[in-house]
């Protein structure tokens, strides 16, 4: 019983990580039709510039906000300065990106070195939960809580804001969105900040499961990919479901087949591929 | 009129074992290796508009089914190499259809996940791959008792089986079935509106193309004797995509050109610094940014710029 209660936080923590990578990487593919493969770096950037942080004494919330700033100025800057030069071509674009990643992993490799950072759990959250007479890991659940409320926050910005009502006409139709005066320029550039933000702070919040390490974006990259895959582009909700059905298929395929558990993630996508090309969700085909 | 300059080259490339010292032939082992699996990369990038970042999927796939059938099996050359090969091929059949329900960005993401799943299955599953450790102990042929472990020998038998795949390539492009995929990317829904079946013109040219990279995969563990799961990774796609796009896609000499480019980099970069990845990177955002359609188009281009041509 305890160890299926931990595996299924574990899902739910990783599902809720999960989801602030791969929602940001959704809202600027929805919008800007731009694959940025750097968003696993600027996950990984997240864990260790929250690592340093931390590591300074400055406890783990400032970590985790001095993450978001960082990684959502770097995130304008690659808009601003590199694809910005690469408009309308989608594939300079990209691999453009594919670029820039590796740019930042050797980097992260020569500025933090190759062993793992650890980022030390938060006293607060340090001791586990007791209750009907299983242990629940505290920090896993406020985990959980931060991508429940980063969620809601992100599902309040897109549909109840003046912002969020940009953001979907440009998704739905960029042309029609330009033509009637949304100033789509900035508009880019603030969901580029907006999307590495939030894959900043899953990295900052990831830091006490995973420690920030070299290859943690590798690790990350792909998941986010089959969770957009998954869930669809454009939705926000799909992102949210693949996340979590992500989180628990990666937990427990490595917890049951050790081995096996990245043939396990193939299935889902595979059948999701197969049946509906446009994800679970998805509103705009890709 | 072209045969004379091609005999030529030919001849040189097949002169250089005879002059060159081991370490500068071993290296040319590695760039007509290179060279296949970027030509192999090109039948997508260049003439299909497929922008595939999971190549090295099929050269480690077919290069970790030689070397597994080789030591697991006790199985002899004669086996392995054409198993490999029927094998990867078929793998090439799932995954294209598989990454061509996706056009586009979408093709590339998919591709991209499929390979980060073969990639981390050649780390996980440690019974059949041994994990980070890799296969060792594997052997070269020996076609007709003629020892592949001299350098030159290998040489010599890359050439030969780089130029064979080359060629074929080539008639591959110029058929009537090659300009039908030429036509699938420029004009996908005219070739779709003139009765071609889009989906099974690419879907055919993406088992093609893994065909010959595993074709470069047996290439590739022969020469080194050796297999990690870091061949399957996407510093390995990139790179043969760098091959692709510097030399100039969609033409026949560039991967080629572009796989002496990269390998000579790599080999000298390494000598020198340790930063591959960071070297690489920098590369590609160069090459994209400053040079999209190919160092050759690309220095022209520049050229006429700095000169104060407008155009």
């Amino acid at each position: 019983m305890q160890i299926w209660v931990i595996q299924i936080l574990n899902s739910l923590s990783l599902g809720g990580l999960l989801f602030m990578l791969s929602s940001g990487f959704a809202l600027i593919f929805g919008l800007m039709r731009i694959a940025n493969l750097t968003h696993g770096s600027l996950f990984m950037l997240g864990a260790y510039v929250a690592a340093t942080v931390a590591r300074a004494g400055y406890g783990l919330a400032l970590a985790a906000l001095a993450a978001m700033f960082a990684v959502g100025l770097l995130g304008g800057l690659i808009e601003r300065l590199v694809l910005r030069r690469l408009a309308n071509n989608a594939q300079g674009q990209v691999l453009a990106t594919l670029g820039l990643s590796f740019v930042a992993a050797d980097f992260c490799l020569m500025v933090w070195g190759g062993d793992p950072i650890p980022i030390i759990t938060p006293a607060l959250f340090k001791a586990p939960l007791r209750m009907m007479g299983l242990i629940f890991p505290t920090y896993r659940l406020v985990v959980l809580v931060a991508a429940i409320v980063s969620a809601l926050l992100l599902y309040l910005l897109i549909e109840r804001t003046r912002l969020g009502a940009m953001i979907r006409a440009g998704v739905d139709d960029m042309s029609m969105a330009r033509a009637v005066g949304i100033p789509v320029s900035l508009l880019f550039t603030t969901v580029f900040c907006l999307g590495a933000a939030l894959a900043g702070l899953g990295g900052a919040l990831a830091g006490p499961i995973f420690n920030a390490y070299p290859g943690l974006d590798a690790e990350m990259l792909p998941l986010a990919l089959i969770v957009v895959i998954l869930g669809g582009v454009g939705s926000l909700a799909g992102t949210f479901i693949a996340s979590f059905i992500i989180g628990f298929i990666y937990t427990f395929g490595i917890a049951l087949m050790p081995d096996l558990a990245y043939v396990i993630l193939f299935l889902p996508m595979v059948l999701v591929i197969a049946f509906k090309p446009s994800g679970l969700f998805g509103r705009v085909s890709t | 009129m072209k045969r004379l300059p091609i005999a030529a080259l030919l001849l040189l490339l097949f002169s250089i074992p005879l002059f060159a010292g081991e370490y500068f032939v071993n290296l040319g082992s590695q760039i007509l290796i290179a060279a296949v699996f970027a030509a192999s990369l090109n039948l997508l990038v260049g003439y299909g508009g497929l922008t595939s970042l999971g190549h090295a999927t099929f050269m480690g796939l077919s290069a970790y089914i030689s070397a597994w059938l080789a030591v697991k099996m006790g199985l002899g050359h004669a086996a392995t190499a054409p198993a490999a090969l029927l094998l990867t091929t078929l793998i090439g059949v799932a995954f294209g259809w598989i990454a061509l329900r996706a056009t586009g960005l979408g093709f590339l993401m998919l591709t991209l996940a499929l390979s980060q799943i073969v990639w981390g299955l050649g780390y996980r599953w440690v019974s059949v791959t041994n994990g980070d450790n890799g296969l060792s102990g594997l052997t070269r042929p020996q076609p007709f008792g003629w020892s592949l472990d001299v350098s030159s020998h290998f040489f010599w038998f890359s050439l030969l089986v780089s130029c064979v795949c080359i060629f074929l390539m080539a008639r591959f492009v110029k058929s009537p079935f090659g300009a039908s995929l030429r036509g699938t990317k420029d004009q996908a829904r005219r070739m779709a509106a003139l009765g071609f079946n889009v989906h099974a013109i690419r879907w055919f040219s993406f088992i093609v193309a893994s065909f010959f990279a595993a074709v470069a995969g047996l290439l590739y563990v022969y020469f080194h004797k050796y297999i990690h799961p870091s061949v399957m990774s996407v510093t390995v796609s990139a790179e043969a995509l760098l091959c692709v796009i510097a030399g100039g896609a969609g033409t026949i000499a560039g991967p080629l050109v572009g796989a002496i480019l990269v390998v000579v980099l790599k080999t000298y970069a390494s000598a020198y610094i340790e930063r591959w990845n960071m070297m690489l990177g920098l590369v590609f955002l160069f090459i994209v940014v400053f040079m999209p359609a190919g160092l050759v188009p690309g220095v022209a281009h520049w050229t006429r710029r700095l000169r104060g041509d407008k155009s």
